[in-house]
């Protein structure tokens, strides 16, 4: 608890206006040959902001991620992770940031403490630093006694929430999740969401939480809409219900998608 | 790395000291050894391959080397004894055949994933699978040495460090081409294609079963194809170490090939340039 009173929060996204963003996306394209999964996408995640990617199935989510991770080029366009150019200086970029992606990474041959214990060497932790660690993100959570069990033997919520540790572990600056409660029971998937808000809280990281499930949202979030590779809207949750002059974030979501269904519709069917 | 999680300005240092690699290399190699130890299954079969040939295959084809003396061996030996090197280029062979499948596999599961996002350079993340997957290779040889001891393979003790940097070179050799085949092949299905059409054929076409002599004699254009083939290089290497010798053409094959396979699967699995990015996952 200490420890939390010496992490910041206050004046995280008040402060430091010069600061660049967490995560910042310029003008960024992608195609799976002909088809155009991305096109010109821009939007920033501000530190310290939680930023929820709204969009349904296939508006380009998983593509945007593998981008931001590497796992792809950025051929067209530009990111950057705490005003690190993932192009010039990939190696300082995603030692910054943390990822949980939506299918399953755990080894399931391997216990949960392995599994933590190979990605902190993949950040050039030691085993004893992981362990420090480990303990101090699981303090008081049951899950800190079943260290030495093979992740097999998990449930698929406990797996989850293995993989956000695993994605706080080397202490990044920016988290990505792309859509972590995909399959999940709702109590799960409400243990999920508040764990991330807690640990986002606890430690100051700026988040994107990709999810096409509008109820993940709050009131104070930040959202950016995907939808067919384009974003059609961006900012406080307030501010997009008012520009749309809609009842609810979920109305505003459903007439800035519906839309985009009428205008962006006949291009992409072909 | 040991400070608290510090607060709005970016407290992360810049840079990597060489610990971080130290670390980084030894977390994958040790991840690799826990999944050799985890599947057993491989392990047996690993070396129940290479020891159905010598007992059985090598017991049959006594005959096949007449009379003649060939180098490194200074004296008339037993079809078991000059077939032993090639044995152990076929466990490294599957071995690093079974790593570029564990990699195809590893795309598939997302472990891929977790390896790709470290920080550290892509090559240096490469270059440590590929040596986790050579170790497992060597502690395969060593444990097939053991065995063929008794089985009347025998070479002076000192082959048996002789041989290890030979090993090693063949074991990094195959790996890498596993690697780079790894980027290549879309699905794990696909596998099967890789057996019947790179490790049959590199196999066969080889020194590792019949003295190139012998094939020279049946059929000069098998032959030539011999020669054009890294393993049949990889085989020697190991053959003359084994005895304490070095085999200067196959040396330099080996690193050659090395060299090209490793380059190869190095621009494949880099995202600027590389394979993975044109395919959906």
């Amino acid at each position: 608890m200490a420890l939390d009173a010496a992490i910041m929060k206050p004046d995280l996204s008040a402060g430091a206006p010069d600061a660049p963003p967490a995560l910042d996306v310029r003008r960024v394209s992608h195609s799976y040959g002909d088809r155009k999964a991305l096109d010109s996408v821009s939007f920033a995640v501000p530190q310290g902001s939680f930023t929820a990617l709204l969009g349904p199935n296939g508006a380009g989510k998983s593509t945007l991620f593998s981008l931001v991770t590497r796992l792809f080029n950025v051929r067209d366009g530009e990111i950057r992770i705490l005003g690190k150019r993932l192009n010039e200086e990939p190696g300082e970029a995603l030692r910054r940031l943390g990822v949980v992606f939506q299918a399953r990474t755990l080894d399931l041959d391997l216990s949960i403490r392995q599994n933590l214990k190979y990605h902190a060497a993949l950040h050039g932790m030691t085993g004893a630093d992981a362990k420090l660690r480990i303990a101090e993100i699981l303090q008081g959570s049951e899950l800190i006694d079943r260290m030495g069990e093979k992740a097999r033997n998990l449930s698929g919520g406990q797996l989850r929430r293995i993989e956000i540790v695993r994605a706080f572990m080397h202490r990044p600056r920016l988290i990505l999740l792309d859509e972590p409660t995909v399959g999940l029971d709702i109590r799960s998937r409400a243990e999920i969401v508040s764990e991330v808000r807690r640990l986002v809280n606890e430690e100051g990281v700026s988040v994107l939480w990709a999810t096409h499930l509008i109820d993940e949202i709050d009131e104070t979030d930040r959202v950016v809409v995907l939808h067919h590779g384009k974003v059609l809207a961006e900012g406080d949750v307030p501010d997009i219900v008012a520009a749309e002059s809609a009842g609810s974030i979920r109305d505003a979501f459903t007439r800035l998608t519906g839309l985009a269904k009428s205008t962006v519709e006949p291009e992409t069917a072909s | 790395m040991s400070t608290p999680a510090s607060a709005p300005a970016d407290a992360t240092p810049s840079g990597f000291p060489l610990s971080a690699y130290l670390i980084c290399f030894r977390g994958i190699v040790w991840r690799e050894a826990l999944r050799f130890l985890h599947q057993r299954e491989r392990f047996v079969s690993a070396l129940v391959r290479p020891l159905l040939w010598l007992f059985i295959f090598a017991a049959g084809f006594r005959q096949v080397l007449g009379v003649s003396i060939t180098p490194p061996y200074q004296t008339y030996i037993l079809y078991e004894v000059y077939i032993t090197p090639g044995l152990v280029g076929m466990i490294l062979l599957f071995n690093g055949m079974q790593s570029s499948l564990s990699m195809v596999y590893d795309r598939e599961t997302g472990a891929m994933k977790t390896l790709l996002v470290s920080p550290l350079p892509r090559w240096f993340l490469l270059v440590s699978k590929l040596a986790a997957g050579v170790a497992v290779g060597i502690v395969q040889v060593y444990v097939f040495f053991a065995i063929a001891w008794f089985w009347e393979v025998q070479p002076h003790w000192t082959g048996y460090l002789t041989v290890l940097p030979a090993l090693i070179l063949t074991g990094l050799m195959l790996g890498s081409l596993g690697m780079l085949l790894s980027s290549l092949v879309k699905q794990l299905e696909n596998f099967a294609g890789v057996m019947n059409f790179v490790i049959f054929p590199m196999y066969f076409a080889s020194s590792a079963l019949y003295p190139l002599w012998r094939v020279q004699e049946s059929s000069p254009p098998l032959y030539t194809i011999t020669l054009f083939n890294p393993f049949t290089h990889a085989v020697e290497l190991v053959r003359f170490a084994l005895y304490g010798e070095i085999n200067w053409q196959a040396l330099a094959v080996v690193i050659g090939c090395t060299i090209i396979f490793l380059g190869g699967a190095i621009l494949a699995y880099d995202p600027a340039r590389g394979l993975i990015s044109r395919k959906r996952q």
